[in-house]
């Protein structure tokens, strides 16, 4: 009872930790708006520039932020229960990768332009990826961390030669992408928004809808099949909204690292191995680890913008570095 | 003695009275491989936008052609293409084989644990934010490259061991912040010095020019000789540092050595080219299976790697011609794909 009540006042904190998190990233940036005029243009909108930038730049680029680190925390989370594997991140083991590929070649060949145009090429790249990764790494095997994550540095460098080319050969679609590779929230607008939120959004209730059955998995097939738990629906769940996630998040910004990494490490130090509380922690944790990311893209050089991803692969590698330099890398 | 002159393995000279033993096999091996060479580069000589014939092609070299904008495409555009790809690709090959013999692991090669990252990093920077000319960018490559090999070592020792897979996985760790200071860099270039940028990481064989090339070839060639000075004692290290001791080898000066010549092969060909993936791990291994031998030679590595880079640099011409591919994107892909089927085989084997 007492580690129960521990995880809400958890939660309750990081859920104040977020709220923070959207003010600073509403106010932050190269039109710096005060918090209390935020607040007033929140609450009685004028016709200033001021609340045109406020409703059209820092309202949906934060929200973008919150439901991308959301999306990208939880296919992380799932990912680490299903492969039992402290590694995994939808970045290493191809996902990303997977989604990037088939948006720029739905971009160049078929000459889709809208998110909702590109959100199933996302989604169709990164199911591929996922399976075709965890193929071959189980092959040595299953519960090598290490292979795995060899399997999707392997696939990766593959689909991203695949990328490079399509787009070194493509000028128009250069200018594009080189921006979106590297992972940007900037100028994306309501419609994304829109887009990727409905696809989160399913991809949550998968995951929960998922999460007995996880907990079950996560002490080994043969221990969750004696518990009752149909293992094949819960894996199919779980790929299911890891696919979801992660294609939906990486359509709207581009390819974003470590974030699906460092947010369920944090959140299992915080409340211990609960596929339900976890869920509910790397929903508002991925949030905050996004929106710090992306107010830190916004500050770091003065007068000019980082991408988000930029930000956030260099803050994540530590914590990859981390978990690596233990001196045995624990299965989970 | 006896024993040595009936092994079917070797074919035995008589040198000035010292018996030489040379490998059939590798010999086979090596000649395939050169033939193959020549073939391809008859190929990239033979083709391009401007048609030219066999006869001119000769004659362009030996100064008797009669064409002189032939003459031009042959001996200063396409001759010194054929040359850089195979000095790359000799340059990775060997590179290649000597971190796999150090590390004692066919994954311990320069891509996978970064190094190449931290080598495009390095000539970025030199773009970007110095805008240098090629000495710079190749002066950055070099630096970028030894210091994330060594901060990739530095991470991965525990109580100075260095366990392979540690070294593999904080090679990607460290390359993924890399690659993400890379993407940084390239956006906050102006769009032609990003396309410049962009280009070079893919690594490309475009309008290379004889200066550069032959800068290059006297860099492969001193190292190529400070390679074989170590090949003996290297190829014992190989067996086991035991037996390389019991030899007298002493192990800790000829590994360093080792890593310092490999760095600076793996520097010079990427300061040349940009960073041509995934050459430097497959060739020692294709070049292993290919002689039939435990440890991948150092020759043999280079002449494959030689091969590779020359193959993939016509795929990467031809394949959606008109337009041109970056070879590193070729060898990426196919460098990618052969990383898998590695790994498969070694974990069935297991």
């Amino acid at each position: 009872m007492a580690e129960r009540s521990r995880s809400w006042l958890v939660v309750l904190v990081a859920l104040a930790l977020l709220v923070v998190a959207v003010l600073v990233s509403l106010s932050v940036g190269s039109n710096h708006l005060p918090l209390g005029r935020v607040w007033s243009l929140l609450l009685a909108p004028d016709d200033s520039l001021e609340a045109d930038i406020l409703r059209n730049e820092r309202l949906p680029r934060t929200l973008l932020a919150v439901v991308v680190g959301a999306g990208l925390a939880l296919g992380g989370l799932l990912m680490q229960t299903l492969t039992r594997n402290p590694l995994a991140d939808p970045g290493i083991l191809g996902v990303n990768a997977g989604a990037g590929f088939a948006v720029v070649l739905g971009v160049a060949l078929l000459g889709v332009v809208s998110i909702w145009g590109y959100v199933w090429f996302a989604l169709l790249g990164a199911a591929i990826a996922a399976v075709v990764v965890h193929l071959i790494g189980a092959m040595g095997g299953a519960g090598v961390p290490t292979r795995v994550v060899l399997a999707g540095v392997a696939v990766s460098a593959v689909l991203t030669s695949f990328t490079q080319g399509v787009v070194l050969a493509d000028r128009e679609a250069f200018n594009e992408f080189r921006f979106w590779v590297a992972g940007s929230l900037e100028g994306r607008g309501w419609q994304v928004l829109g887009c990727v939120a409905a696809f989160v959004v399913v991809g949550m209730v998968l995951a929960r809808i998922a999460a007995p059955g996880l907990d079950a998995l996560a002490l080994g097939e043969e221990t969750g099949r004696g518990l009752g738990v149909d293992v094949r629906r819960t894996r199919t769940l779980g790929m299911a909204a890891i696919t979801v996630l992660c294609g939906a998040a990486t359509a709207a910004v581009g390819p974003i690292l470590f974030v699906g990494l460092a947010v369920p490490f944090a959140a299992r130090a915080l409340v211990g191995h609960d596929q339900r509380r976890l869920i509910v922690l790397c929903a508002v944790l991925g949030p905050i680890w996004m929106l710090a990311a992306d107010v830190l893209a916004r500050v770091i050089v003065p007068g000019q913008e980082v991408q988000t991803g930029v930000v956030a692969a260099l803050a994540g590698a530590p914590v990859f570095l981390a978990l690596v330099r233990r001196r045995r890398i624990p299965a989970l | 003695m006896s024993d040595l002159s009936t092994d079917r393995r070797f074919w035995v000279l008589d040198v000035a009275d010292r018996l030489v033993r040379l490998p059939r096999r590798g010999l086979l091996v090596g000649t395939l491989l050169i033939l193959g060479i020549v073939l391809v580069a008859g190929w990239a000589l033979l083709s391009g936008d401007y048609e030219i014939g066999i006869g001119q092609v000769l004659a362009a070299f030996s100064g008797t052609a009669d064409d002189p904008l032939a003459a031009y495409f042959v001996t200063e555009v396409r001759a010194p293409r054929v040359v850089a790809a195979l000095v790359v690709g000799a340059a990775l090959g060997m590179s290649g084989s000597i971190f796999q013999v150090v590390s004692g692991n066919p994954l311990g090669s320069p891509d996978i644990i970064g190094f190449t990252t931290g080598a495009a990093s390095g000539a970025l920077i030199s773009i970007v934010v110095l805008d240098g000319g090629p000495a710079v960018i190749a002066g950055g490559a070099i630096l970028g490259g030894l210091g994330t090999a060594a901060l990739v070592y530095a991470l991965a020792s525990h109580h100075r061991t260095v366990a392979p897979y540690r070294l593999v996985l904080v090679g990607i760790g460290i390359g993924a912040a890399l690659a993400a200071l890379n993407s940084l860099l390239l956006v906050r270039a102006s769009l032609t010095a990003a396309q410049t940028a962009a280009q070079w990481l893919a690594g490309s064989l475009n309008a290379m020019l004889w200066p550069r090339v032959e800068l290059m070839c006297g860099a492969l060639v001193v190292l190529a000789i400070a390679t074989l000075a170590i090949a003996r004692p290297l190829q014992m290290l190989a067996i086991g540092d035991d037996v390389a001791r019991g030899n007298g080898v002493d192990v800790q000066r000829v590994r360093l050595l080792a890593v310092l010549i490999g760095v600076a092969l793996m520097a010079t060909a990427t300061a040349t080219a940009g960073p041509i993936a995934f050459v430097a791990l497959a060739a020692p291994q294709i070049s292993r299976r290919l002689t039939g031998r435990a440890v991948p030679g150092l020759v043999a590595s280079a002449l494959t790697g030689a091969f590779l880079v020359l193959l993939s640099d016509r795929i990467a011409v031809t394949v959606i011609a008109p337009d041109e591919l970056a070879v590193g994107v070729v060898t990426g892909a196919v460098g990618g794909a052969y990383l898998v089927v590695l790994l498969v085989s070694q974990w069935r084997r297991k």
